[in-house]
């Protein structure tokens, strides 16, 4: 089964071949099919090869395909190969049922939009490239389709392109990722300038091998490769993209602004996990970004009006989470909230859709409310996405995906109890704000009331997405349910192992992150629900302005980057350099039409010419040789 | 037989060849300078029936048919070409047609 692997990523690239060639003459009925099911096809036989894969395990948990090779050039030979592990496995598994349950909704949410063919043939581009990313053996290829993804992340925020405001947002999302990626880019010539290669698995075996753990050449590479994964995964400073990047529709934000793409950051650190333990500092600085940004992005969350911007700076702070572990080394722990992160927010982008469709298009939640009687299927999967979200013990696999990151940032080997004060701290905000948009979408009053969308394509991705989202935990239960961690031990074929140092009971730890959980919502309801004057008097403060804006992160880069950027294109409007340009053309100008004077029709001075010609041309050959 | 040294031919050739050229260059009647042409090429014929003679050899003369088969075409499409510039011009004056256009 598992040779059939290369069909994954081909199936999404041949429905993005149909969309986009024949798209145009489908009916939308012809187009849902072939972009959903492409992707479903793919979702089923990634299942089918993951079964196998645990029911057999290849050698090492690793399996290779080299379908051809690129390139022959110098020693430098590219393979176009595939090559699947539990990571990749992992990835592969999320972003292939995750899109295909996403296409099957946007089958019925997007029905009435103009270009509905681009659409699915974008997602399809997505996916597939999504794919190529993280099954890629090589970095050169990862890079590629880490390229591609930013691609469709530019197109589809960009979906309803007649909107001035979209096309900007779309600008700002491919410039701003942009920064990472040529870090990125010199990180990768960097390793192999040194290495030699861009194999992923030799780069790892041999960096340790070849060069002293903290020596100028990991560290540089890892923190280059950083850059490109904070740009990615919008986390500080690069996170000013992600809100605007709400400007695409719902299933956009819910597949590639949540659930995947921005989750690739995560990929790349983990794939390239020994290349960051040889630069301990670099890792140490993986944890403070991750655990500022989660802090940052939990304040700004929390004063939001637009529901998808709630979502959009949770994804950031949640992406924040994922970047602790990494940074802890508690790998397993990080793909674990990725994996329960992908469920429950891509369900609640998705229940935001339906919400905001359905509002006919408000995204303003204080002018919301009451919904939950209207519509109640709706309600109940988004609290179920909330409850996760929020890390609602016991009962969802946010909990369960947290915990883990709290406990290792307490008690693993390179921890420090400020990351876990950071950790805790965030998990307060994620409740609170969390379920703020609960109570100021759903409950209260409201004079809008439309009911719930009947669609089965809308209700099969809510349910299944929902029940996801509680249950997922049961991969990796703690250590002290009793050994129970099917995910952690299955990664830990391909990904080191992190140890609990300290002695502090587990337990004890549980304990005290619930409560905090608990206290989170308890504060939301006593803030949001019950008749308070708070949201009034906090919505007047200097600090809500500030945190709203996103730390002023915004202005700060507009002040000190792009108006000393346009100052320069003023003054430079001329083009110093095009006048050299200028002038060569001018040159040649010049002479052509001195040229052109020689032509007069008479034939007699051509006859002239020619003699005069040959007369030189005899001259020159004799006295020359 | 008398015996002419190459060199002299050679002269006369020369002669013979920038006089035809001397003709294309200043008559400005289209007949004369299809006939100066017709000396040139005559010229050249000299030159290889000399260089042919001196050195014993047939190419000379080879070329030299050849020359005679190039002029003839020559002519008779030259002549046809007047005829029609004549038609159009009204004119043999060749001066007089740095008028075409396309």
């Amino acid at each position: 089964m598992v040779h059939w692997l290369w069909l994954v990523p081909a199936f999404p690239f041949a429905g993005f071949l149909i969309l986009a060639l024949a798209g145009r003459r489908l009916s939308n009925k012809a187009v849902a099919y072939t972009g959903t099911l492409a992707t479903g096809l793919s979702a089923l036989l990634a299942l089918l090869i993951a079964f196998g894969f645990f029911a057999a395990p290849p050698n090492d948990h690793t399996f290779q395909q080299a379908l051809w090779g690129w390139l022959e050039t110098g020693g430098f030979s590219p393979d176009i190969s595939l090559y699947l592990d539990s990571l990749a496995l992992i990835f592969v598994l999320v972003v292939t049922v995750v899109g295909f349950l996403i296409h099957l909704y946007s089958a019925s949410f997007m029905k009435d939009e103009e270009g509905y063919a681009r659409f699915f043939a974008y997602m399809n581009l997505f996916v597939g490239s999504m794919l190529l990313l993280v099954l890629s053996g090589n970095l050169l290829f990862l890079y590629l389709g880490w390229e591609a993804v930013g691609l469709c992340s530019y197109l589809l925020i960009g979906f309803w392109y007649r909107d001035k405001a979209n096309g900007q947002a779309a600008q700002k999302a491919f410039i701003v990722t942009r920064v990472g990626d040529t870090m990125m880019a010199i990180g990768l010539f960097l390793l192999f300038h040194s290495l030699g290669t861009l194999n992923i698995q030799e780069v790892l075996a041999r960096l340790p091998v070849e060069y002293a753990s903290g020596s100028a050449l990991p560290v540089a590479a890892s923190i280059m490769l950083l850059g490109g994964a904070v740009g990615k995964s919008a986390q500080l400073p690069l996170q000013i993209w992600l809100p605007d990047a709400m400007a695409g529709p719902s299933p956009v934000s819910a597949l590639i602004h949540a659930a995947t793409m921005v989750t690739a950051g995560v990929y790349l650190v983990a794939r390239t996990y020994a290349v960051f333990e040889m630069a301990p500092l670099v890792q140490a600085l993986t944890a403070i970004i991750g655990a500022s940004t989660l802090l940052l992005a939990g304040f700004s969350a929390l004063t939001q009006r637009d529901i998808k911007k709630v979502l959009a700076y949770s994804t950031i702070s949640q992406i924040g989470y994922m970047f602790l572990a990494l940074g802890i080394g508690a790998w397993s722990g990080a793909v674990f909230h990725f994996m329960t992160h992908a469920f429950f927010k891509a369900l609640l982008f998705l229940g935001a859709g339906v919400v905001i469709i359905q509002m006919h298009h408000e995204h303003d939640m204080l002018k919301m409310g009451g919904l939950r009687k209207s519509m109640p299927f709706t309600f109940y999967t988004f609290l179920a996405g909330a409850a996760s979200l929020a890390a609602l013990p016991l009962v969802t696999a946010g909990f369960y995906s947290k915990d883990i990151i709290l406990w290792y940032a307490w008690s693993g080997t390179q921890s420090s109890p400020w990351l876990w004060t950071a950790g805790i701290a965030g998990s307060f905000l994620t409740a609170l704000y969390t379920f703020r948009m609960v109570f100021l979408t759903f409950y209260g009053e409201g004079e809008n009331q439309p009911g719930d969308r009947k669609e089965y394509s809308i209700q099969i991705p809510l349910a299944a997405l929902a029940v996801l989202s509680i249950i997922a935990g049961v991969a990796n239960l703690p250590e002290n349910f009793g050994h129970k961690q099917w995910l952690s031990d299955f990664l830990h074929h391909n990904l080191p192992r992190i140890q609990a140092t300290h002695t502090t009971s587990e337990t004890l730890m549980q304990v005290i992150s619930g409560t905090i959980v608990l206290a989170g919502i308890l504060a939301a309801y006593r803030l949001y629900l019950k008749p308070s004057g708070w949201p009034d008097n906090f919505r007047q403060t200097k600090i809500y302005a500030f945190w709203s804006s996103g730390w002023a992160f915004d202005q700060v880069y507009h002040t000190l980057l792009v108006r000393p950027v346009i100052w320069l294109a003023r003054i430079n409007q001329r083009d110093v350099l095009d006048l050299i340009n200028g002038m060569i053309a001018r040159f040649h100008i010049r002479w052509h039409g001195m040229f052109i004077r020689t032509q007069t029709g008479k034939m007699r001075w051509y006859a002239m010419g020619i003699a005069t010609g040959t007369i030189l041309a005899l001259a020159v050959l004799i006295f020359l040789t | 037989m008398i015996h002419i040294p190459l060199h002299e031919g050679l002269i006369l050739s020369g002669i013979l060849f920038f006089m035809g050229f001397l003709g294309v260059i200043v008559r400005r009647n289209i007949i004369f300078m299809l006939m100066s042409v017709e000396i040139m090429l005559n010229a050249a014929g000299l030159a290889f029936v000399l260089a042919g003679a001196h050195w014993g050899e047939p190419d000379g003369q080879v070329m030299f048919t050849f020359i005679l088969t190039m002029a003839a075409a020559e002519v008779s499409v030259g002549l046809a070409l007047i005829l029609q510039l004549y038609k159009h011009f009204r004119s043999l004056d060749s001066d007089s047609y740095n008028q075409m256009k396309g």
